[in-house]
């Protein structure tokens, strides 16, 4: 996916675009206002993240401007304030969702993904492997024409694997990606979600490989 | 909240009796007025036929060659019958002998002279009588002889007259008094009308209306109504400058926490070591945890604000119910938790709006925090007898025994949730909500296991 970031904090910028480079999205980053509406006249975006105090107007402006010029791109908010009056207010300048600063990436990913499910997605962004066909925005898996709906985990658990396919990812990564950090699951605990997702992958030729003492990894025989 | 304010009387009552006192002494005196005119008139008009049928029989005089000829003409006395029943006296003297009549008849103080009769009021055996007195001087044998001619009559057909006309007086003046009694009482509150209108328009507002005052108000209540709206205005002021001044400290704030998170989460994500592992999120949970008890003091603090004044509105309840389950459904998924919903369609509550969320926001976040996963939560909206019932049930850990009072107490949370993040001001908080708008919240564990949180209100 290819995302808008707009935020005038630096290190924060650099970090979130760099953190979901590491999930395989594109993502360009404006500072202010100005370079932000330069950019999405020059692009089109999946998604457009947006903080609310920036140094040249306020974020509300710019939600107000896209939707009065019928900007179809959904906008995720960054906001610093945790208020119901305050959400209510984004959500009425015609934001799709916001987050809370600090904000867990899995709570965006997933945010993005029911935004984007809401929107009707695009379809663009179909993954095949070894004789399936994985959506992961609809969160279906289709395999010789049959449609297999995914569960969240397994559906992470499907893109985890096969963003980096034939590579040994281990257990311990695995819980860090598939749990959130106010859990504390046991690495056994990914042998579960490993075993419902190789029974959803029946009768394709991707398989989950064991690799023991090690981790996991997906290949196509 | 209601404030008793000193009372320093009533400005309509006061100008009402002001106003009703002038209406009594205006009806006393139009009384007073009125009874004297009829009085004097009616006496007026006694005296002059008093006096012509004095005059009447003074002209019929006439000198014989013996003395006076005294011939009272009829009508001398028919005139006066002719006014009432009364009995009448005469007397006629000459030189001071009575030569017909009631010699007793009581003489005028002063002598009467001949131009004018005299009128005067005496007790004649024991009634008190109107008399007329008219002098003539008539040539008996070339000698003068003065003739006194009295003609008196009793009073009752005046004293009926008098006391007729003070009837009519006293109708005519309380007749007026509760004409303007009435019209003081309209115009009283005519003129402090405006006073409550202004007041109701203050009144009326949302607890959280800080628009200035714009309703016409008459000339005298300017000044209260510019300085009222002078108040208001720098009180928007102060709550402007304060929720800027939130703001902007939560977003200097959150800001950088929000790269530690990132910044945790990239290197977690590099991390080659279980020790580093752990450090970082150990990390990674300490920023949730104060991001957290960040907006819970926040909210703990909205809601002891609001609960004092809560702005109290009609919405439907279903809808928000529906809202709030939506914006938590992703965090929901990330846990493969699945969320039921029935929800009796179109449910109005009348309540703050605000605070109710807030409310509906803690009890999710609750129960998918303390669900286990691929778990279910079945959130139910009910119209029961004593309110609408919410009802949102998790398959979690319980509340292993602990009860609801100690649970809803700041800070505290269950022995069993160590490993959860989590402030201790959810409960709390729900509690303080639902007993703001009088209504009941309760944390019970399920038979099956979990809990159900009930909120009626």
């Amino acid at each position: 996916m290819r995302f808008l970031l707009i935020e005038d904090n630096a290190d924060l910028a650099l970090s979130v675009t760099e953190r979901l480079q590491l999930d395989g999205h594109a993502v360009d980053w404006a500072g202010d206002l100005k370079q932000a509406n330069q950019c999405i006249q020059s692009m089109n975006y999946d998604l457009i993240l947006l903080d609310i105090m920036l140094p040249d107007g306020s974020g509300r402006d710019f939600l107000n401007t896209q939707r009065s010029t019928n900007g179809t791109t959904p906008v995720i908010v960054m906001t610093a304030q945790n208020s119901v009056s305050d959400r209510v207010s984004l959500l009425d300048s015609g934001a799709d969702d916001y987050v809370t600063k600090p904000f867990d990436f899995a709570e965006l990913e997933a945010r993005c993904r029911a935004v984007l499910r809401r929107r009707g997605g695009s379809a663009q962004n179909i993954i095949r492997f070894g004789g399936m066909e994985f959506d992961p925005l609809a969160a279906t898996l289709y395999i010789n024409d049959e449609v297999r709906p995914l569960r969240n985990r397994e559906l992470r658990l499907l893109e985890i694997l096969l963003s980096s396919k034939e590579r040994i990812l281990s257990k311990a990564h695995l819980v860090d990606r598939l749990f959130s950090y106010s859990e504390d699951p046991s690495e056994n605990a990914i042998e579960v979600y490993v075993g419902r997702l190789r029974k959803k992958l029946e009768g394709c030729s991707a398989q989950i490989e064991t690799v023991r003492g090690v981790g996991y990894r997906i290949r196509s025989e | 909240m209601r404030y008793e304010n000193l009372q320093a009387g009533s400005l309509g009552r006061r100008l009402l009796i002001q106003l009703l006192i002038v209406a009594g002494i205006l009806s006393a005196l139009l009384y007073l007025a009125v009874r004297s005119v009829a009085n004097q008139a009616a006496e007026a008009s006694h005296n002059n036929i008093l006096g012509a049928s004095a005059t009447a029989i003074a002209e019929q005089l006439g000198s014989g060659s013996e003395g006076i000829n005294i011939d009272i003409p009829y009508s001398a006395f028919s005139m006066l019958g002719a006014i009432s029943d009364d009995r009448v006296f005469y007397r006629i003297d000459t030189d001071d002998i009575t030569a017909t009549g009631y010699e007793d008849l009581p003489l005028p103080a002063s002598t009467p002279t001949t131009s004018k009769p005299t009128y005067y009021s005496a007790l004649f055996r024991g009634t008190p009588i109107r008399a007329a007195a008219q002098l003539r001087v008539i040539p008996i044998n070339d000698k003068p002889v003065s003739v006194l001619i009295l003609v008196a009559q009793t009073q009752q057909g005046q004293n009926a007259i008098t006391s007729r006309v003070a009837n009519t007086a006293a109708a005519l003046g309380i007749g007026f008094f509760l004409v303007a009694g009435t019209m003081s009482w309209l115009a009283t509150r005519s003129t402090v009308k405006p006073l409550y209108s202004v007041a109701n328009a203050i009144g009326r507002r949302g607890a959280h209306d800080l628009r200035p005052l714009r309703s016409p108000v008459p000339s005298e209540l300017t000044p209260l109504v510019d300085s009222l709206n002078d108040f208001i205005s720098r009180l928007r002021g102060t709550l402007n400058r304060t929720e800027t001044f939130m703001a902007e400290a939560a977003h200097h704030i959150r800001t950088p926490l929000a790269t530690v998170r990132a910044q945790a989460e990239i290197a977690l994500r590099q991390a080659e070591t279980n020790s580093s592992r752990k450090t970082l999120r150990t990390v990674i949970r300490a920023v949730d945890e104060s991001s957290r008890s960040a907006s819970q003091l926040l909210d703990h603090a909205m809601i002891s604000y609001r609960s004092d004044q809560l702005s109290l509105d009609a919405f439907d309840y279903t809808e928000l119910v529906q809202d709030v389950v939506n914006a938590t459904s992703a965090i929901a998924e990330l846990k493969d938790l699945e969320v039921n919903t029935i929800l009796e369609p179109n449910l109005q509550l009348v309540g703050d709006r605000v605070l109710i969320e807030v409310a509906l926001n803690n009890l999710m976040d609750n129960a998918i925090k303390y669900s286990a996963p691929d778990s279910t939560i079945d959130v139910q909206l009910t119209q029961t007898d004593s309110g609408i019932r919410c009802d949102i049930r998790d398959a979690g850990r319980g509340l292993s025994g602990l009860s609801q009072s100690s649970l809803s107490e700041r800070f505290k949370r269950g022995e069993n949730v160590k490993d959860v993040v989590g402030s201790g001001l959810g409960l709390t908080m729900v509690e303080a909500i639902a007993s703001a708008h009088d209504g009941h919240f309760s944390i019970t564990e399920n038979p099956g296991g979990g809990t159900c949180a009930t909120l009626l209100l």
